[in-house]
């Protein structure tokens, strides 16, 4: 039995390490160079509590329940995720009310440990925060990650049980035949598929109209992001949601897990068209900036590292789309927009667990050798002085500082290279070099220098990520 | 783990650096110069244009020229340099400074300790500027060492955002390797950089300097594929009307030099304005211990400042390792009218030294005033881009705080 997953964003690259369980041949295909470059690579990178989604919707189905597999599952797979718990915080009395309403809706939802703090209490806690603010409803089991980590390691531990890998490939068509999947198209060969997964993001409605279920249609919807400096850690310790609005949750402040603060996302609507769109505004950013200093008023702009935009997967009913369709074979994951990466890793379970056997009446067999096991990249800053002397001494390239700014070594680069980077983005989002406040301005000609070392490539052919983004042209004189 | 004892312990070896190693050493007490890169330079590598140690040496050197002539003064490098050592933590309790290299972690106790960290650049990403994120968009120290050491070009069609003096060396230097160099945007109504630069890299290669301008919008998909710039009002808010599109690959920006202080700012008396430690006449900090020199202290334009600056760090570091008793700083200099970077703060009052200054305006017409005393006056133009040095010789009439202002006369 072979399976397709499309898309290696947070949902299919947990599918696809969820489908490795099994006695499967299981296939994972990107049209992006490297794993989690989609929306997964841009957006507030918080695990939710889950009690802000409507009572009855697929996102509540999935969300409390992907946030209570996070410990378990950052554990198999090594990556950081620390749970600061978050704060709706209140500045009005109606918006007081709003969060006693949120916090019965978390009881519906299953999160029961919700609890409403008073200024006083907030202000122990969170010394930075707005003094006018009234109340906050405090949500101790929410926390944070990194999204394309989260990615790349369920992919890499996907691979090492036994899945297939395709990147920079881009699916063109989908061969239905009898009502059931058949054949994947692409720009680089055929594929016979008997299950396809289509957790293909932004372009799931693209994917999903090539198996003839054009049923749902999916907006991109723009948030724009402004990142500060680690050397404000501790500025805020925990999420801090203002009271959301019917649209969104609103621009938060967010500690990173490696010690920044995230501001942002506003929401901009956009047209079916610009799911490429990723630009950043002036209006975006501004008010990205203004909204989060009347949470944070201390916040100094002064400490920017730099500006992005990412896009989320909106449906028309915002909620997500997931399950099987009229074609057998063909199943849906899509519309994962907030809160995605909390539910992605229970909604990987469901469909290996409920929809496969249910749905598509397969009994699954599990492999008994399956690994659940999967070793990140040691970092300097997460390791211990004597620890990190012995991996030195096993292999002095962990000694060579290469980014100054976030202490990443040449061996972590290298080892970055090994398991699959293959630019300047891949070994940013593996190691975070060229990650911190001087953005590559001492190490990314370094890191082009090693890249070009370990994979025999001239430094012309690296690109920043994508096929046109070339970065040195080509000699000054032979 | 590794523990070395040393006397004066020098973390960078750019040129201030290099400087303070040559004078400590030079008094026999034993010195180590770490540095986190492959050698020793720091930007005199990439540097390869003249106008260096005309101060110095009275000769006009380029920066390997120069950086060659600070190794000839040390002397046995292997024995002082210590080339590829990242420093983690300044334990400054313990006088501990904490090292990763190939050989593993090495704890230094070092009596003295010379902070020579220098500046970085500061990215273009940090300022906010609406639009892609796409490749093509260089620091132009960035650029400077591609073009120059790795022998490398960074695209076909440059624009150069920021007039400092990288951005308009760079302007040239693209030129002449045969880049479409459109112009320089700047955003202040004055160029950033030094007027002979202005001249020498913009004006002899016939380069546009587009004053009170600035990049409203990056475009692109991949690869960058142009620019949005436009004239800003005297708040720096884009006028509208004034935009104009200009079809580029590549972006150079040279937006700013930042004090690095990482390792010491959470212990060491900071100066807001400099970004870099409150010293004294000796380049001592506010802990007895520690001396700083060079860019980490505050910016400047030339190197032969910065050397100097390096020298008398290392001389006063060991002396202090040497158990002669430095005098304490006695008065203080205070910011008045017109003040930006002001370097000593504070100073011993015993022999004359150097004061560097900027104006935050630039004046046609100006004097330096300590507490209201005219002490040096200027006939021609003062800028914020050109910094001042004067070296302060009578202090026993002043009070112990001086207060200096740069005002405009008559």
């Amino acid at each position: 039995m072979r399976v397709f997953v499309i898309g290696a964003g947070i949902t299919g690259s947990l599918i696809t390490r969820e489908l490795s369980k099994y006695d499967l041949e299981v296939h994972v295909i990107d049209k992006a160079p490297d794993i989690g470059w989609g929306v997964t690579k841009a957006n507030s990178a918080i695990v939710h509590g889950g009690y802000d989604d409507p009572p009855g919707s697929v996102r509540a189905q999935f969300a409390a329940l992907g946030n209570k597999m996070y410990d378990e599952l950052s554990n198999e797979l090594d990556f950081d995720f620390i749970r600061t718990g978050s704060y709706v915080v209140a500045f009005k009395e109606e918006d007081v009310e709003y969060l006693k309403e949120l916090k019965k809706r978390g009881v519906k939802n299953g999160v029961s440990n919700l609890e409403i703090l008073t200024s006083e209490e907030l202000k122990n806690r969170e010394p930075n925060l707005n003094k006018d603010i009234k109340a906050a409803l405090w949500c101790p089991t929410a926390g944070i990650t990194e999204p394309w980590e989260v990615s790349i390691a369920a992919i890499e531990n996907a691979k090492d049980n036994g899945a297939i890998v395709h990147l920079d490939e881009k699916v063109l068509d989908i061969i239905v035949q009898n009502q059931k999947v058949k054949k994947i198209l692409t720009d680089k060969g055929e594929y016979n598929a008997d299950i396809i997964i289509n957790a293909a993001g932004l372009f799931a409605d693209e994917i999903a109209k090539m198996a003839g279920v054009a049923d749902f249609e999916i907006f991109p919807r723009k948030g724009e992001y402004i990142l500060l400096d680690k050397k404000l850690k501790g500025l805020v310790n925990a999420v801090i949601f203002p009271t959301p609005t019917k649209k969104s949750k609103g621009i938060l402040v967010v500690p990173t897990v490696d010690g920044g603060i995230l501001l942002g996302p506003n929401a901009v609507d956009l047209p079916k068209d610009q799911k490429n769109n990723l630009e950043t505004t002036k209006e975006g950013l501004n008010e990205v900036y203004e909204k989060s200093k009347a949470l944070v008023p201390s916040i100094d702009i002064s400490y920017s590292v730099k500006t992005f935009a990412g896009l989320r997967p909106e449906t028309k009913n915002k909620d997500f789309i997931i399950g099987a369709t009229k074609i057998w074979g063909f199943i849906n994951v899509a519309g994962i927009r907030s809160p995605g990466l909390t539910a992605a890793p229970a909604i990987a379970k469901y469909i290996t667990e409920k929809v496969i056997p249910e749905d598509l009446g397969l009994n699954l067999s599990k492999k008994s050798n399956f690994n659940p096991f999967r070793k990140r990249i040691p970092h300097l800053e997460e390791t211990n002085l004597e620890e990190w002397e012995k991996i030195v001494k096993k292999d002095p390239r962990f000694g060579r500082t290469v980014c100054f700014c976030n202490n990443v070594s040449e061996g972590e680069i290298v080892e970055a290279i090994k398991r699959g980077a293959k630019t300047l983005d891949g070994v940013k989002f593996r190691t975070r070099a060229s990650f911190g406040r001087c953005q590559g301005g001492f190490c990314s000609l370094k890191i082009l220098e090693i890249i070009s070392r370990e994979l025999s490539i001239p430094l012309e052919e690296i690109k920043q990520n994508y096929k046109n983004s070339w970065i040195v042209k080509g000699k000054v004189r032979p | 783990m590794r523990i070395e004892k040393v006397d004066v312990l020098i973390i960078g070896g750019g040129a201030a650096g290099l400087a303070a190693a040559i004078e400590a050493k030079n008094t026999g007490v034993k010195t180590l110069l770490l540095e986190r890169d492959r050698n020793t330079g720091g930007v005199l590598n990439q540097c390869i244009h003249n106008g260096f140690g005309l101060h110095v040496f009275k000769e006009e050197l380029t920066g390997p020229e120069f950086m060659e002539r600070l190794w000839e003064e040390l002397g046995n490098l292997d024995e002082i340099i210590r080339n590829n050592y990242t420093v983690l933590k300044i334990d400054h309790i313990n006088r501990e400074v904490i090292t990763l290299s190939e050989e593993g972690i090495v704890v230094f106790k070092p009596k003295a300790l010379i902070m020579a960290t220098g500046a970085r650049e500061r990215p273009l990403n940090a300022l906010r500027i609406p639009g892609s994120r796409v490749a093509g968009v260089y620091t132009a120290g960035v650029a400077q060492k591609m073009v120059n050491i790795y022998n490398r070009l960074p695209g076909n069609r440059v624009l150069i955002v920021g007039s400092g003096d990288i951005g308009l060396i760079m302007a040239r230097r693209l030129k002449i390797e045969g880049m479409d160099v459109l112009g320089v945007v700047e955003i202040m109504p004055e160029p950033g950089g030094l007027i002979r630069n202005v001249v020498q890299c913009l004006e002899d290669f016939n380069i546009p300097l587009w004053l009170s301008h600035t990049v409203f919008k990056i475009h692109g998909k991949e690869r960058l594929e142009g620019v949005t710039i436009g004239k800003v009002d005297e708040n720096f808010n884009p006028i509208p009307g004034t935009e104009r599109y200009i079809e580029v690959d590549t972006l150079v920006a040279s937006v700013g030099l930042i004090p690095q202080n990482e390792l010491i700012e959470n212990f060491v008396e900071m100066d807001p304005i400099n970004r870099g430690p409150v010293i004294d006449d000796l380049m001592r900090t506010s802990i007895e211990w520690i001396f700083a020199a060079g860019n980490n202290v505050a910016i400047h334009d030339l190197v032969d400042f910065v050397y100097e600056e390096g020298k008398i760090a290392g001389r006063n570091a060991a002396k202090y390792v040497l158990g002669e008793k430095l005098p304490k700083p006695k008065y203080i200099f205070k910011r008045g009218n017109n003040v930006g970077v002001l370097l000593p703060q504070r100073f011993t009052g015993k022999e004359p030294f150097k004061m560097y200054l900027r104006p935050k305006k630039s004046l046609e017409k100006s004097a330096i005033l300590f507490s209201g005393k005219v002490v040096r006056k200027f006939n021609w133009k003062i800028r914020p881009s050109e910094m001042i040095d004067l070296v302060v010789r009578n202090f026993e009439s002043l009070p112990n705080e001086v207060l200096v202002e740069v005002n405009k006369i008559d």
